[in-house]
C-alpha cells in the first residue's frame, strides 16, 4: 500500500516521480508550476533514490537535457507552464522524430504571450496537434485531480516506453495549485544499467564491440527515407488511437444533453450536472482522459442518443473542433468557457447549457 | 602497376599507419581540404588510445558535422542547433562514469547555443567540448557567423563584416576561460602535421581530465578553414587562415589545470583588421 498525503498537484507529481523511480528531472521555474522543482530540490531525491534533479538555464536547455538522458535510455521528465512549454517544443519535435520516451508536464496558464499566471486550458491545440514543427503527435493525458497528477506519472512512462514517444501531462493552474488528499504509491526501484540496456537496446550508453553503434537522430537527408520514417510514425499514432483511448462517462445513460470537458473543467462540470438536474435537465458528462488519442468513437456513439453536446473548456473554443469531428454532424455542438485565467463556476456552466437549450441548442 | 605488385606491398610487416577502427568506412561528406575530417580522426584516435571506445557517447549538433555519427564508430546523439552542451549535460548527469563530448561549429556554439555553452561550462560539467571555428556557417552555404572576421565577406555580409553594424567577432573561447567551471581551455589547429600532433595532445589531455574527474569542462577550439565557404582553394584557404584567422584567434593554451596562463588574449584588439 502507498501513503496518504495532503498535497498540491504540483507536489504530488514530484513525489510520484521520485516513487516511480524516475532517473532524472530537468526543469526551469515558471508560475504556476515552480513547486515541482522546488519540491524535488527540497526532497533531495538523489539521497532517496539516486534521482538526478537539475535546474537548467532555460526551458530550451531543460528539454535538451531530457533529450540527452532519454537518448541514453533513462526515465526522464520535465515540467513547465505555457510560455515555457512553447520553448520546449523544439526539443519535443526532435524527440518525436528520434522516437525518444520522456514525460513533460504543462501546468497551463492563460495566454497568448506572457498572458496571465491564472489557470487556463488554452494550450489544447498546442498539446494535441503536436506543438512543434513537423508531422507528429504526443500522447496527451489530462488529469482532473491531484490523485491523477500522481497516478499519471506511472501511466505516462509506461506509454512513453511502450510507444517510444514523448508524453504530455496536460494539467492547468487549478490542478497544479489545489490541495487534495492523494495516495502516493510505494517506491519502485530505479532500473540498473543492465535492465536499462535490456529494455532500451537502442540507447546510447557506449558501444560494446559486439554491437553496431547506436545513433539517436531525427535527421534524414534523403526525403524518401524521411517519408518512410513519417509512415512509421503515422502507424504508431494509429495504433495509439486504436488502443490507448481513455475516458470517463458520468450520468450519460439517460442524458438528453452531454457536456464534454477535461481536467479542471470536468471537475467543475461534474457539479454542474447536479445543478442541471435541479433545473430538470437530464445532462451527462464525457471526460476525455486522453486528449490524444481523442475518444472519437465514444463521443460519436453518445451523439446518436442525445439532443446536443456542449464542449466546456477554459479557452475560446479549441477541443470543440475535435468534438465536432467526432460527432460527424449528428447533433449540434456548442462551446462554453471562461478564459484568460478566469475559471467558470458550476453555476455558469449550468446556466449556459440551460440558456442554449432555451434558444433551441444550435450548432456553433 | 600490376595487382600482384600491390599485393606484395600490402603485408602486415609493411604497415606503418592505419585508420583507427573508430572511424567508419563511410566516405566523408566534407569538402576536400576541410579540417573536419582530420579533427574527427584524431578525436577517434585519442578515444581508442585511451581505451574509451565502449564508454564514450558523442554529441554532434546542426552544421557540417551533423553527420559526424556516420563517421565516428561510437554511440552518438544528434542534437538540435546549439543544444549539444545541454544534451551532453543530460547524458553525463545520468552516467557520470561515462565519457561524453560535444563536437560543435562556431555558428552552433557561439551564436544559437551561446546560453547552453556558457551555462554548461559555468556549471563545470565534466565533459569535453570540441569547438571547430571556421568563421562561417558552412553547411547552410557560407553565411556570416559570430566569429566572421571584420571585413570578411560571406553570403550575408557580401561587402564584408561591418563591425559597426554587427559588432566584433565573438572570442567565445576567451570568454569561457574566465568561467570557474572551465578546467582546460586551449586553441589549436589541424592544417599541418605539427599542428595535428599538438591538437591531438590537447585532446588527450582533455579526455584524461574527464576520465580523472578533474572537475570542469575541457574546451578545445580548433581554428579551421572553410575553403568552399571562403571561395578559395584548400591551399589558399589554409594560407588565408594563417594570415588572418590566427592573429585574431591566436593558438595556444589559455587555461590549464584551472589556471589562466594567457591573460593577454582576453582583450579584443580590432586594430589592423
Amino acid at each position: 500500500m502507498g501513503e496518504l498525503k495532503l498535497m498540491k498537484g504540483n507536489e504530488a507529481i514530484a513525489e510520484a516521480a521520485i516513487r516511480e523511480g524516475v532517473d532524472a528531472y530537468f526543469g526551469y521555474p515558471i508560475t504556476p508550476q515552480s513547486e515541482v522543482i522546488e519540491y524535488l530540490m527540497a526532497e533531495k531525491p538523489h539521497e532517496r533514490t539516486g534521482m538526478v534533479v537539475l535546474q537548467a538555464e532555460s526551458e530550451v536547455a531543460a528539454i535538451n537535457m531530457v533529450y540527452g538522458a532519454a537518448g541514453a535510455g533513462k526515465k526522464v521528465m520535465t515540467s513547465s507552464s505555457s510560455p515555457g512549454i512553447s520553448l520546449k517544443m523544439e526539443g519535443v519535435s526532435y524527440m518525436a522524430g528520434a522516437e525518444l520516451p520522456a514525460v513533460l508536464l504543462n501546468v497551463v496558464r492563460g495566454g497568448p504571450g506572457l498572458g496571465t499566471i491564472q489557470p487556463s486550458q488554452a494550450d489544447y491545440f498546442q498539446a494535441v496537434k503536436g506543438g512543434g514543427h513537423g508531422d507528429y503527435k504526443m500522447i496527451v493525458l489530462a488529469p482532473a485531480s491531484v490523485q491523477e497528477m500522481a497516478d499519471f506519472v506511472e501511466l505516462s512512462f509506461d506509454l512513453a516506453f511502450k510507444y517510444l514517444t514523448p508524453v504530455m501531462i496536460l494539467s492547468d493552474g487549478v490542478i497544479g495549485q489545489m490541495m487534495e488528499k492523494v495516495e502516493v504509491k510505494e517506491h519502485k526501484p530505479r532500473m540498473t544499467d543492465e535492465e536499462l540496456i535490456k529494455r532500451s537496446p537502442w540507447a546510447t550508453v557506449g558501444k560494446p564491440k559486439e554491437r553496431e553503434r547506436n545513433v539517436i537522430s531525427s535527421l534524414n537527408l534523403d526525403s524518401h527515407i524521411q517519408e518512410e520514417h513519417n509512415h512509421k510514425l503515422i502507424a504508431k499514432y494509429k495504433e495509439i488511437q486504436e488502443k490507448e483511448v481513455r475516458c470517463e462517462f458520468i450520468d450519460c445513460e439517460d442524458a438528453e444533453y452531454v457536456i464534454v470537458a477535461y481536467g479542471s473543467s470536468a471537475r467543475i462540470a461534474q457539479k454542474s450536472l447536479q445543478l442541471l438536474k435541479e433545473k430538470g435537465i437530464k445532462a451527462g458528462l464525457i471526460r476525455p482522459i486522453t486528449l490524444f488519442p481523442f475518444p472519437k468513437k465514444e463521443i460519436n456513439e453518445i451523439a446518436a442518443k442525445v439532443k446536443g453536446i456542449l464542449s466546456v473548456e477554459m479557452n475560446t473554443g479549441q477541443m470543440i473542433e475535435d468534438v465536432k469531428l467526432a460527432v460527424e454532424g449528428k447533433v449540434p455542438v456548442s462551446h462554453y468557457g471562461r478564459f484568460g485565467g478566469v475559471i467558470h463556476s458550476p453555476q455558469e456552466v449550468a446556466d449556459a447549457l440551460d440558456q442554449k437549450i432555451k434558444g433551441g441548442f444550435k450548432d456553433e | 602497376m600490376s595487382k600482384d605488385f600491390l599485393n606484395d606491398i600490402i603485408q602486415p610487416e609493411n604497415l606503418v599507419y592505419k585508420k583507427t577502427e573508430l572511424m567508419t568506412d563511410n566516405t566523408l561528406s566534407y569538402c576536400p581540404g576541410c579540417g573536419h575530417g582530420t579533427a574527427h580522426r584524431i578525436i577517434m584516435e585519442v578515444i581508442e588510445e585511451l581505451g574509451l571506445a565502449e564508454d564514450t557517447i558523442g554529441v554532434a549538433p546542426v552544421g557540417c558535422s551533423v553527420l559526424a555519427y556516420d563517421f565516428m564508430n561510437i554511440d552518438m546523439q544528434q542534437a538540435a542547433h546549439g543544444r549539444a552542451p545541454a544534451v551532453a549535460t543530460g547524458i553525463k548527469r545520468c552516467f557520470p562514469d561515462k565519457i561524453v563530448f560535444t563536437y560543435q561549429g562556431d555558428g552552433d556554439l557561439a551564436a544559437i547555443g551561446t546560453a547552453e555553452t556558457i551555462h554548461a561550462v559555468n556549471r563545470g560539467e565534466n565533459f569535453v567540448i570540441i569547438f571547430v571555428n571556421n568563421g562561417i556557417y558552412g553547411m547552410t552555404g557560407g553565411q556570416m557567423a559570430p566569429t566572421t572576421l571584420p571585413g570578411m565577406k560571406s553570403s550575408t555580409s557580401p561587402y564584408g563584416r561591418d563591425v559597426d553594424m554587427m559588432g566584433a567577432p565573438l572570442k567565445i573561447t576567451e570568454l569561457m576561460a574566465q568561467l570557474p567551471g572551465a578546467y582546460f581551455v586551449t586553441r589549436q589547429a589541424v592544417h599541418t602535421p605539427a599542428h595535428v600532433r599538438k591538437t591531438k595532445k590537447a585532446l588527450k589531455m582533455a579526455f584524461k581530465n574527464q576520465m580523472e574527474k578533474k572537475g570542469g569542462i575541457s574546451f578545445i577550439e580548433i581554428v579551421s578553414n572553410c575553403n568552399s565557404g571562403w571561395k578559395m582553394s584548400p591551399v589558399q584557404a589554409n594560407q588565408w587562415m594563417v594570415e588572418n584567422m590566427f592573429p585574431f584567434y591566436p593558438l595556444g593554451d589559455i587555461k590549464v589545470d584551472s589556471e589562466l596562463i594567457n591573460k593577454e588574449c582576453l582583450t579584443v584588439d580590432l586594430k589592423g583588421q
